[in-house]
C-alpha cells in the first residue's frame, strides 16, 4: 500500500479557531446589547449601532458564526475519527469554511445597516442565503460523502446526529427562506399572516432543536465517551433518543405562537409535543451524565469534563423548562418577558457554550500536535468565570421575566389595570444590570479561552494523524 | 380518501414504526452488538495505526485485500 492517509485536520482547526474568534465577537456583540438596555445612550445616536440592528447581530453571530463553525469543526473531526478515512473532497470542505466566513462576514455588515427580511433568526436577506444554501449543499456533499466512504461498518451514534442535523437544517433554510426579490437587498416572503408565521416558528423551534440540540448531541455522543474515557452509558438508549428526537421535534414550533391567530389546535398540538419532548431530552441528558457512573471522580480534576458534564446539566433544566413554558397557561404569564430571554439563554450559555467549549478544549492540543492546552488551570478559571455568569444572567432573567408577566397581568378592584408598562420597566432595570454582570463574565471567560488558545497555537507541532489501516492492508 | 384519516394513519404509523425501533434497540439478542457498537470511538491508535481496527468494526468489502 502506498503512503499512508492521515486525517484533513486542516479545515477542522480553520473553524475550530473560528469557532472561538467568532464566541468572542458575537458574545461582545451581546454585552453591549445588554448595556444598552441598561444605558440606551449607548447607541451614540447612531443607527447602525441602535439595539434593533446589533440584536439580530448578536443572535446570527453566537448561533451561526460561533455554534455553526463548531458544529462544522467537530462534525468533520468526529465524522473521519469514527469511519476511519480522511474527509471527502479537499476543494468542498475548504469551500465549507471561507463560503461559511463570507456568509458571517455578509451578515455583519448587512445588519448593522438594517438590510433585513425581519424573520427571526433568518434575517439575512436573499443573496446570502443562496449562498448559504450553496455552502450548506457542500456541507452535507462532504459530511455524507464521508459516510459513503467509511471504512468501519457502523456508523456511530455521533454521526447519526450530525447528519441529521445537515438534513434538516437545509429543508428548514430552504421552505423558510422562500422569497419573491424585489432589488438586490429586499425581498418579501412567499408566506403571508398566519402561515408566515407558523412557517416561521416550525423553522424557529427546529432551529432550535437540530442546529443548537441535535449537532451539539452529535458533539456530547463523542467528547464526552473520550474525554471521560468510557463507553457511552447505553447505546441502546442513544438509538432510541435519536429517533424519539427526530419523531417530536419537528411539531413543537406552534408553541411559539400560543394566543395568537394560529388556529387553538395547532396551539394545543405544539403544546403537546413539547411536553412529549421531555422524555427524549432526558433520556440523553441522563445517557451523558452516567456515562461518568463509577467515574465520578474525574469531575474533580478534568475542567473539560466539567464543562461537557455542567453542559449536560443545563440541557436538563432547559428542556425541563421548554415544556413547561410551552403549556398555554404558563405561557399566558412567561410570553414578551424576560422568562424566555432567561430561557433562552440557559440553553445558549449553559448547554450549547459549556458544551462547545469542552469540545474545543478537546480538540485544540489534538489538532495543533500538543498533549495539552497551554494552561489547563485556565481552562478551569474559565469554567468557574463562564457557570457564575450564566447563573447570574438566568436567575435575574427568572427574576425579571415571572415580576413583569405579573405585573402586566395584575387588575385592580375596579377592574383597571394595577401598573403602566412603563412601571413594569422600572421594575426590570436592577435585573437588567445583573444580567449585564453575568454576560461580562461569560465573555470575560470566552477571553481567557482566546488567550489560552493562542499560546497553545504558537508552541504548535506537526498533528496530521495518520489513519489506521486494516491489517490485510499491508500485505 | 379523507384527508384526516389519511392523516390519522400516519400518524399511527409513525408510532408504531417508534414502537418498532424501540423493540429493535432492546431485544435481547442485539444487546452485545450495541455494546460493541458503543466501544467505536476507542479504537483509533493515534499515529501508529499499526493494526487497524478490529474485525468486527470493519466493513465487509475491505476485507479484500
Amino acid at each position: 500500500m502506498q503512503a499512508q492517509e492521515s486525517y484533513n485536520y486542516k479545515v477542522v482547526r480553520q473553524f475550530a479557531v473560528m469557532t472561538v474568534i467568532w464566541g468572542v465577537v458575537g458574545m461582545l456583540v451581546g454585552v453591549i446589547i445588554a448595556a444598552q438596555l441598561l444605558w440606551p445612550e449607548l447607541n451614540f445616536g447612531v443607527s447602525w449601532l441602535s439595539y434593533g440592528r446589533l440584536r439580530p447581530l448578536h443572535t446570527n453571530a453566537v448561533i451561526f458564526a460561533f455554534g455553526g463553525s463548531a458544529l462544522f469543526a467537530t462534525s468533520y473531526y468526529v465524522v473521519q475519527r469514527t469511519c476511519h478515512v480522511r474527509l471527502f473532497s479537499e476543494a468542498l470542505a475548504s469551500f465549507t469554511f471561507w463560503g461559511w466566513q463570507v456568509v458571517i462576514v455578509a451578515a455583519a455588515v448587512t445588519l448593522p445597516l438594517g438590510i433585513t427580511t425581519s424573520k427571526e433568526y433568518a434575517e439575512l436577506e436573499w443573496p446570502i442565503d443562496v449562498l448559504i444554501t450553496l455552502v450548506w449543499v457542500a456541507y452535507a456533499v462532504v459530511f455524507f460523502g464521508t459516510l459513503a466512504k467509511r471504512r468501519i461498518q457502523h456508523i456511530y451514534v455521533a454521526n447519526w446526529f450530525f447528519g441529521a442535523f445537515i438534513l434538516t437544517i437545509a429543508i428548514l433554510h430552504l421552505v423558510n427562506s422562500a422569497a419573491v426579490p424585489v432589488t438586490f437587498w429586499k425581498s418579501y416572503s412567499v408566506y403571508s399572516g398566519a402561515q408566515d408565521a407558523m412557517v416561521q416558528w416550525w423553522y424557529g423551534h427546529n432551529a432550535v432543536g437540530f442546529f443548537l440540540t441535535a449537532g451539539f448531541l452529535g458533539m456530547m455522543y463523542y467528547f464526552v465517551p473520550k474525554q471521560a474515557g468510557r463507553p457511552i452509558y447505553s447505546y441502546r438508549l442513544s438509538v432510541v433518543h435519536f429517533w424519539a428526537l427526530i419523531f417530536t421535534y419537528m411539531w413543537a414550533g406552534p408553541h411559539h405562537l400560543h394566543y395568537t391567530a394560529l388556529p387553538d389546535w395547532a396551539q394545543s398540538l405544539g403544546m403537546v409535543f413539547s411536553l412529549i419532548l421531555l422524555a427524549p431530552s432526558w433520556g440523553g441528558m441522563i445517557n451523558g451524565i452516567m456515562t461518568l457512573s463509577g467515574a465520578w471522580e474525574k469531575l474533580r480534576t478534568d475542567p473539560i469534563l466539567k464543562f461537557l458534564i455542567v453542559s449536560l446539566s443545563f440541557y436538563g433544566m432547559s428542556t425541563f423548562e421548554g415544556p413547561m413554558m410551552s403549556i398555554k397557561t404558563v405561557n399566558a404569564l412567561s410570553h414578551y418577558t424576560d422568562w424566555t430571554i432567561g430561557h433562552v439563554h440557559s440553553g445558549a450559555l449553559g448547554w450549547v457554550g459549556l458544551v462547545t467549549m469542552g469540545s474545543i478544549y478537546y480538540l485544540l492540543p489534538r489538532l495543533f500536535g500538543r498533549t495539552e492546552m497551554y494552561s489547563v488551570r485556565l481552562v478551569n478559571t474559565h469554567f468557574w468565570i463562564a457557570t457564575v455568569g450564566i447563573v447570574l444572567y438566568i436567575a435575574a432573567m427568572w427574576i425579571a421575566g415571572v415580576m413583569q408577566g405579573l405585573m402586566w397581568r395584575a387588575v385592580s378592584d375596579d377592574g383597571t389595570l394595577t401598573y403602566t408598562f412603563v412601571e413594569s420597566v422600572k421594575a426590570t432595570y436592577p435585573f437588567y444590570a445583573i444580567r449585564l454582570l453575568g454576560g461580562l463574565l461569560y465573555l470575560a471567560g470566552m477571553g481567557i479561552m482566546l488567550y489560552n488558545m493562542v499560546k497553545t497555537i504558537a508552541m504548535a507541532q506537526e498533528a496530521d494523524t495518520r489513519i489506521p489501516v486494516p491489517a490485510a492492508a499491508h500485505a | 380518501m379523507d384527508i384526516n384519516l389519511l392523516r390519522s394513519l400516519v400518524t399511527v404509523a409513525a408510532l408504531a414504526t417508534f414502537l418498532g425501533i424501540v423493540w429493535w434497540a432492546y431485544a435481547p439478542s442485539r444487546k452485545s452488538r450495541f455494546e460493541r457498537d458503543a466501544l467505536l470511538p476507542f479504537n483509533e491508535e493515534e499515529g501508529t495505526a499499526e493494526n487497524g481496527p478490529p474485525a468486527v468494526f470493519r466493513r465487509n468489502e475491505l476485507e479484500r485485500p
